[in-house]
Order: structure tokens, then sequence, then C-alpha cells
């Protein structure tokens, strides 16, 4: 049967609550699991780490924020698999989040603008 | 039915959104789960974006989370970060045993499922242990208190400002409202006359600083332990299904997957909450 070529990684049942099954069991998987979980562990531990050291504010801000959306990345990609779904899928789902970045300037900059408003009267 | 359901699925069309096809080869039930995280997570974004809209407002007294959450189980002084950086990690953890028990449900291996989601359980109880403790001493502040203004400005004591510990202050010095030390006694005596005096927060009161600073807290961090508290009990529904051998007879273990999902997500909120309660 040539469309059996289509599903790739799983199949379908006759359920019509499970209509279709991800198979894709590696053996490698379980190595990818603990190395997601030690770049996990290691960012935690340097973030508590230079949170106390000698360096600007701004910069550790910033450096904490970068991090915080690799261990994000990370989690999405491989604990929730998200690295191994369609391009299309990872898509839906990603993207949205572009509004999020735009939530993200207005508000704070209304906050900043709150601020300097008490100040001026 | 049974009949005809197989008959679309023997032929399907050719293009991929025309039916017979599982256009991005997922489940739907797996499908619907992405998309309930994702309104979830627009949620505990646009939280996590109002407290930042506040804390820039009120940039100037704003509390430090470095002096706010200080105390470790078991060990005296202060010690800020530790005990958070403790939860982050029993959570990681448990997301590993939750990633661990969908690998196992791929290989089929029900034994090997029900070990990882009892684990998983397991840590979930202890984040949330974690965090009543948290909360706790929050809601209990420190022993030397505030000195709260009628017009809400905050006088804290000394002792509780770490960020001046290197300066000495004096034994019953306060901080004003703008870092300020205060050392005259005599000014000290009329704070504290007009004053009233305040330990830890609550919704109308806070020690620390800014009362919007506990109101945040209390609500995200809640609304997340509430996701933990859901997640577990899922985790245990889940987990009875597995001991009575519901996937095993089903024949695979997609449900494992989609709790994961949620689980997964929960761990994800935490990485945020802690960089943006904690760290920045």
């Amino acid at each position: 049967m040539a469309h059996q070529h289509d599903k790739p990684h799983g199949y379908y049942t006759g359920d019509i609550h499970n209509q279709f099954v991800e198979e894709h069991y590696d053996p490698k998987n379980r190595a990818v699991i603990w190395r997601t979980f030690w770049i996990l562990l290691f960012i935690t531990i340097f973030e508590v780490a230079i949170a106390f050291a000698p360096i600007a504010k701004d910069i550790l801000m910033v450096t904490f924020i970068v991090l915080t959306i690799v261990k994000a990345y990370f989690i999405v990609a491989f604990f929730m698999h998200l690295k191994h779904e369609k391009l299309s899928f990872a898509y839906t789902i990603v993207l949205p989040f572009v509004l999020i970045v735009y939530l993200i300037g207005m508000a704070l900059a209304e906050g900043s603008f709150l601020n300097l408003w008490d100040h001026l009267f | 039915m049974a009949a005809e359901a197989t008959l679309t699925q023997e032929t399907p069309s050719k293009t991929l959104w025309s039916g017979g096809k599982s256009p991005f080869n997922v489940s739907w039930g797996k499908m619907m789960m992405w998309f309930f995280l994702v309104s979830d997570a627009f949620t505990f974004s646009s939280l996590i974006i109002a407290y930042g809209a506040m804390r820039h407002r009120f940039a100037e007294i704003w509390p430090k989370a470095n002096d706010v959450f200080t105390h470790f189980p078991f060990i005296e002084g202060h010690l800020p970060l530790a005990y958070v950086g403790l939860m982050t990690f029993i959570l990681i953890m448990s997301s590993v045993t939750m990633v661990l028990a969908v690998d196992a449900g791929h290989r089929r291996d029900n034994k090997s499922v029900a070990v990882w989601m009892f684990l998983t359980i397991i840590g979930g109880f202890m984040f949330l242990g974690s965090q009543a403790w948290e909360w706790y001493h929050f809601i209990h502040g420190t022993e030397a208190g505030a000195y709260i203004m009628q017009d809400g400005a905050i006088y804290r004591d000394a002792a509780n400002a770490y960020e001046l510990h290197a300066s000495n202050p004096p034994a019953g010095a306060l901080v004003s409202p703008s870092n300020e030390l205060i050392t005259d006694k005599a000014a000290i005596e009329g704070i504290k006359a007009k004053a009233e005096h305040i330990h830890g927060a609550n919704l109308v009161h806070n020690e620390y600083g800014h009362p919007l600073f506990a109101d945040f807290f209390f609500f995200i961090t809640g609304f997340h332990g509430f996701h933990v508290f859901s997640g577990v009990m899922i985790n245990i529904i889940i987990f009875l299904n597995v001991l009575a051998g519901v996937y095993a007879r089903r024949g695979h273990y997609e449900h494992i997957e989609k709790t994961g999902l949620y689980w997964h997500f929960v761990d994800l909120v935490w990485v945020f909450v802690f960089t943006f309660f904690y760290l920045v």
C-alpha cells in the first residue's frame, strides 16, 4: 500500500477517540532526556551563582532573561517533544506568542510612563 | 460504521487537508492539549506582564526578592535563592520522571510507566509542600517587621535590609521608602509613633515594600500552585489507570503523553516565575 509512506511516525486505530497514535520509540530518547535534564540543571545553578557576582544589574537582567528563554526552548523542544512534531504544527503553537512580545512592549512602556508621570506631577 | 471508517482510512485523498489523514501527524487529543496550553500560556503571560508593568511603575519602592525570600529549612541565616533553587530542581526532576514515563509508554512497559508516574506524583507533592512553606514565611514575615505610615510609606527595619549590611547599620535603625538609612533616634521615634508596626505580607500590607508585590506574588504563585495541584490529581488518576492496566489493554499510552504535556507546561511556567519573581 503506497500510502503507508504518508504516516511515518504513527498508525491509525479503529478507536474514534484515538484515531491516530504516534509511534516514535527510539532507544536514544533516554539519552536525550538526561542530556536535557543536565542542561536545565546547569543553567539554573549558573543563574543562582551569578546572581551574587559583582556584575552590572542591567547585564545580569538581560542574561537571566536570555537563559530563561533557553530553558524554555529545551523544555518545549525536548520534554514536550515539539522539535520532533511537524514544522507546520510547531509554527501553529509558537507563532501566536508574537502577540505576547507586543504586549510586553506596550505594558512595560505604560508602566514606565506612569512612573515618570508620578514624578512630574 | 466501522467498515466505513476503515474505508476512509484505506483510501486517503491526495491533498493533505481534505480528510482521511492527520495533517499535523498528531492525534486530536494531543493537538487540543497543545491548544489549551497555548491559551493557558497567554493567561500566565498576561499576569506576569501585568506584574512587570506595575514593577516599572513603582520601581523605587518595589521589594527586592533577595530581601524577601531568604530562608532555608533547618539552616539559620541569610540565604536568598537557595530555597527557590531547590524548588526549581524538584520541579525539573519531576518533569524528567514524567518524560521517562512517556518514554516507557512508547516501549509498552506498563511497570516502568507506573514507577515513573509514581515518582512524578511524589515530586509534585514535594513542590506543593515547598510552596506552602514559602507562603508561610512570606505571610509570617520577619521579627523586626516594618513601620507603615498612614499614606502607605513603608519604613523597614534596617535588620531586614540586607543590601545595607556592608555598612553595618546600628540596631533599631530604619530604612526609608527611598532606601535612605535613618539612624537619628528622635526621627525613628517620630516615625514609630505615627506608624503602624506590621509583620509579613498579605493582600493589604507588605512589610517588604509595595503591597502590589504581595498581591501579584500570591496570585501568580497561587495560580501556578493550583495548576501543580491539578496536575498531581490528574497524574494520580492516570497512575491508577496504569495500575489497573487500562493502557496496556488499549495498546497505547497516549494519555501519558497528554498529561505529560500538561506537567511540562507547569514546569515551563515555573521557569518564568523563578526568573521574574526571584532573579531579576
